[in-house]
């Protein structure tokens, strides 16, 4: 509120230079950015979730069901590409870390508004040539979203595009980054120390460091693919003198990396989400903080586990092995942290805590059979089997979209200034919690007996744990639908929400829902730590 | 759309030296192919080194460490307010810019003229050594000259922005970040310059 009583319009009403759609998609402010991500990333999620589905109904029967060989080799290929590099790299930072970045530290916007409105059409302008591989050319590209070489320039599928989205999402990514470190290191409010400052952020500022020195790489590697297509450069082509494991290396030193800048700022949100629930401060905060840069750091070095059986020194083997060992402890002790945050708190069981938990349940599964890849005798047996493919689901998916979706339930008061129906929101997140576990907790099994990963098909002996895995997917896109519907009725029809529904303590609860375009009418002063639950009150 | 314009210079410069890392690791990446393959084919690399013109290439660092030189002056007479030495300067190193990539384009047209490109019949016949040190020249050498005519591009904003004082003693930070982006193409180079044309 202004000191001439009338309510300043919120972010969502505002009216500037343009109207309509022009409003939106060339505004400069964080919050309508953070929008226009969500919105461009449900899209995207919804293609991917489809495909994902239309796999799931090809395996439910050995051979043939619904589809052909190149048809599936095609289908995952674009599930990967979508899910990976359109949704959950950019996911978290660019939709909440831009809408809530700012204000967690107490700021009017990021420190670049205009580079970041850029980066939302570099990140579409990437998203349509990735796509336009789909119907350009000669059929759609058939390597799996890691674009190995050789196979990358020998098929004859449309590459180019998709490896040139690649590409360019990159640079949105980086771009990204670059302004989350500037803004963090030069807009916090004033008292708020490094060690004030709340746990999203710091996730976001040891992402926005990886997503700037880790994507380069890949970039560049990216780009020797397209001169290998296009120029037969070599660098990866035997028959010239190069050689493709050296591709391997080159991809997995960013894609390694790359799966921090997506559990990072999922840790960050559900270190926000457990404390509001539990009415107590979070438990260890320095541990978290600590463990957020070494994972940052250590996850730079352990690329090598992707490729125990592409031809690698013992000595390299184990090295790599060990150093995930090491990776896996400061992410454990964050496990620890939120359980201790929970003893003896005060729990209340809304909507975003149930998510938060369940994050943890699933985050934990994912954790654990990493290990069991990253050690190399039992990576050797489950290498390339439907077992990875369970694990990466439980981390990018139960990790990650667990997170996103906590993210969103937590966060839809502030948003939109509306709640949500919790009855219907905690219904479709049984089903979905539910139908996940099935949908991938039967893939372990199959590939600790030895089913293979990218086939269309698999012999009888499969059967069963398949249909299970597949009865499953239709029951957690069913939990999605209930959910999503949800939210899109609340956010038109949901009845107005107060400043601080759920009784959070960091600064985004003090300001009006929807906070106004300048976020606070006057930039707050820092006393206290983030978590300081003194006064606060859910109202 | 906040009303009030922020202005942070001191941020700018974080976001420009943070953007020239990315620039570095970029780099970066080809930089670790060149040492792979140069360690697997010492032999073929220093051959194939001798092909290349080293006179044009010490011309060429030379054109490049004077503009460097050029560029970081210019920004020293726009904090001093003298405008037209500033314009001087920096039409001097746009041209000195354009002079480099000009021995460029000759360089890489008589390696082309003799039939030495990707792809190409005669260089694979030379072996596989010689296809990957010419594979990394073009390429390495390529994205430089890309990066130089970005910053030369860059340059003649700032020259504009010069002339019409909108880069001025009281708000030159463009400058600066447009002079980092240059000193960087610069440093590319240093390094490129004795991987390709020094190790014969
Ligand atoms: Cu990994």
């Amino acid at each position: 509120m202004s000191s001439n009583n009338l309510p300043e319009p919120s972010y969502l009403e505002y009216k500037g230079r343009f109207k309509g759609l022009f409003a939106w998609i060339f505004s400069t402010d964080h919050k309508r950015i953070g929008l226009l991500y969500l919105y461009s990333i449900m899209t995207f999620f919804i293609v991917g979730a489809i495909l994902g589905l239309l796999m799931k109904f090809e395996l439910i029967a050995p051979g043939k069901t619904i589809m052909d060989a190149k048809t599936y080799n095609g289908i995952f290929t674009l599930h990967g590409i979508t899910m990976i590099f359109l949704i959950v790299i950019p996911g978290l930072p660019a939709v909440f870390g831009n809408f809530f970045l700012p204000i967690l530290i107490g700021a009017k916007d990021v420190a670049f508004p205009r580079l970041n409105l850029l980066s939302w059409w570099i990140y579409i302008f990437g998203a349509v040539v990735a796509l336009s591989s789909q119907f350009l050319g000669d059929g759609p590209p058939d390597t799996g979203w890691t674009f190995y070489a050789p196979y990358s320039f020998k098929t004859t599928t449309n590459m180019l595009p998709a490896v040139m989205g690649a590409f360019i999402l990159g640079f949105s990514s980086i771009l990204t980054g670059l302004n989350f470190i500037v803004t963090i290191h030069r807009m916090r409010a004033p008292g708020m120390t490094w060690l004030k400052m709340p746990l999203f952020p710091w996730t976001l500022y040891g992402t926005a460091w990886i997503q700037l020195l880790a994507t380069p790489i890949v970039g560049i590697t990216l780009l020797m693919i397209v001169a290998e297509r296009t120029l037969q450069i070599g660098f990866f082509d035997p028959a010239l003198g190069g050689d493709p494991v050296l591709y391997q290396h080159l991809f997995w030193i960013y894609s390694h990396p790359a799966v921090y800048i997506m559990i990072l700022p999922a840790m960050g949100v559900i270190s926000e989400i457990l404390p509001t629930f539990a009415r107590k401060p979070i438990f260890g905060y320095k541990a978290i903080v600590v463990s957020t840069i070494l994972i940052a750091f250590i996850g730079y070095f352990v690329w090598g586990h992707h490729m125990f059986t592409a031809g690698m020194s013992g000595t390299a083997q184990f090295a790599f092995s060990f150093l995930t060992f090491l990776v896996a402890i400061p992410s454990a002790i964050k496990v620890f942290n939120w359980i201790s945050t929970l003893y003896k708190g005060s729990i209340q069981l809304r909507t975003p805590f149930y998510w938060a938990a369940s994050f943890i349940f699933v985050f934990m599964i994912g954790g654990l059979t990493g290990l069991v890849l990253g050690s190399v005798a039992t990576n050797v047996h489950v290498h390339d089997t439907a077992f990875v493919v369970a694990h990466f689901h439980f981390i990018v998916f139960g990790g990650v979209g667990f997170a996103f979706l906590a993210a969103l339930h937590y966060w839809f008061p502030k948003i939109y200034g509306r709640t949500f129906d919790e009855g219907m929101a905690n219904t479709g997140w049984v089903i979905f919690f539910i139908g996940f576990l099935f949908l991938y907790f039967p893939m372990f099994i199959l590939g600790l007996k030895g089913m293979p990963r990218r086939y269309f098909d698999y012999v009888q002996d499969f059967h069963g744990l398949n249909i299970v895995s597949s009865m499953g997917a239709v029951l957690m896109i069913f939990g999605f639908f209930l959910l999503f519907i949800n939210l899109v009725r609340s956010a038109r029809f949901g009845k107005p929400a107060s400043k601080n529904p759920w009784g959070g303590p960091t600064l985004e609860w003090q300001i009006a829902s929807p906070p106004t375009v300048e976020n606070f009418d006057k930039i707050p002063k820092i006393t206290k730590g983030p978590y300081d639950f003194t006064n606060v009150k859910p109202d | 759309m906040s009303s009030a314009v922020h202005r942070d210079d001191i941020g700018s410069k974080i976001g420009m030296w943070l953007f020239i890392f990315t620039e570095l690791l970029f780099f970066g990446g080809l930089f670790i192919v060149y040492s792979v393959y140069r360690f697997k084919n010492p032999v073929a690399f220093h051959l194939a080194a001798e092909e290349l013109d080293v006179m044009i290439g010490t011309v060429n660092t030379v054109i490049l460490l004077i503009s460097s030189m050029t560029v970081a002056m210019s920004i020293t007479a726009v904090q001093l307010g003298e405008r037209k030495r500033a314009i001087l300067l920096l039409s001097i190193t746009v041209i000195l810019a354009l002079v480099f990539l000009v021995n460029k384009y000759f360089e890489w047209s008589s390696k082309i003229g003799h039939g030495i490109y990707p792809g190409s019949e005669t260089l694979i016949e030379l072996g596989t050594g010689e296809v990957l040190f010419f594979g990394l020249y073009f390429s390495m050498t390529g994205l430089h000259a890309l990066h130089l005519l970005i910053g030369v591009t860059i340059l003649i904003v700032m020259l504009a922005k010069v002339i019409n004082s909108s880069v001025n003693t009281g708000y030159f930070v463009q400058l600066e970040n447009s002079g980092l982006y240059w000193h960087l193409v610069d440093l590319i180079w240093i390094f490129l310059f004795p991987l390709f044309y020094l190790i014969s």
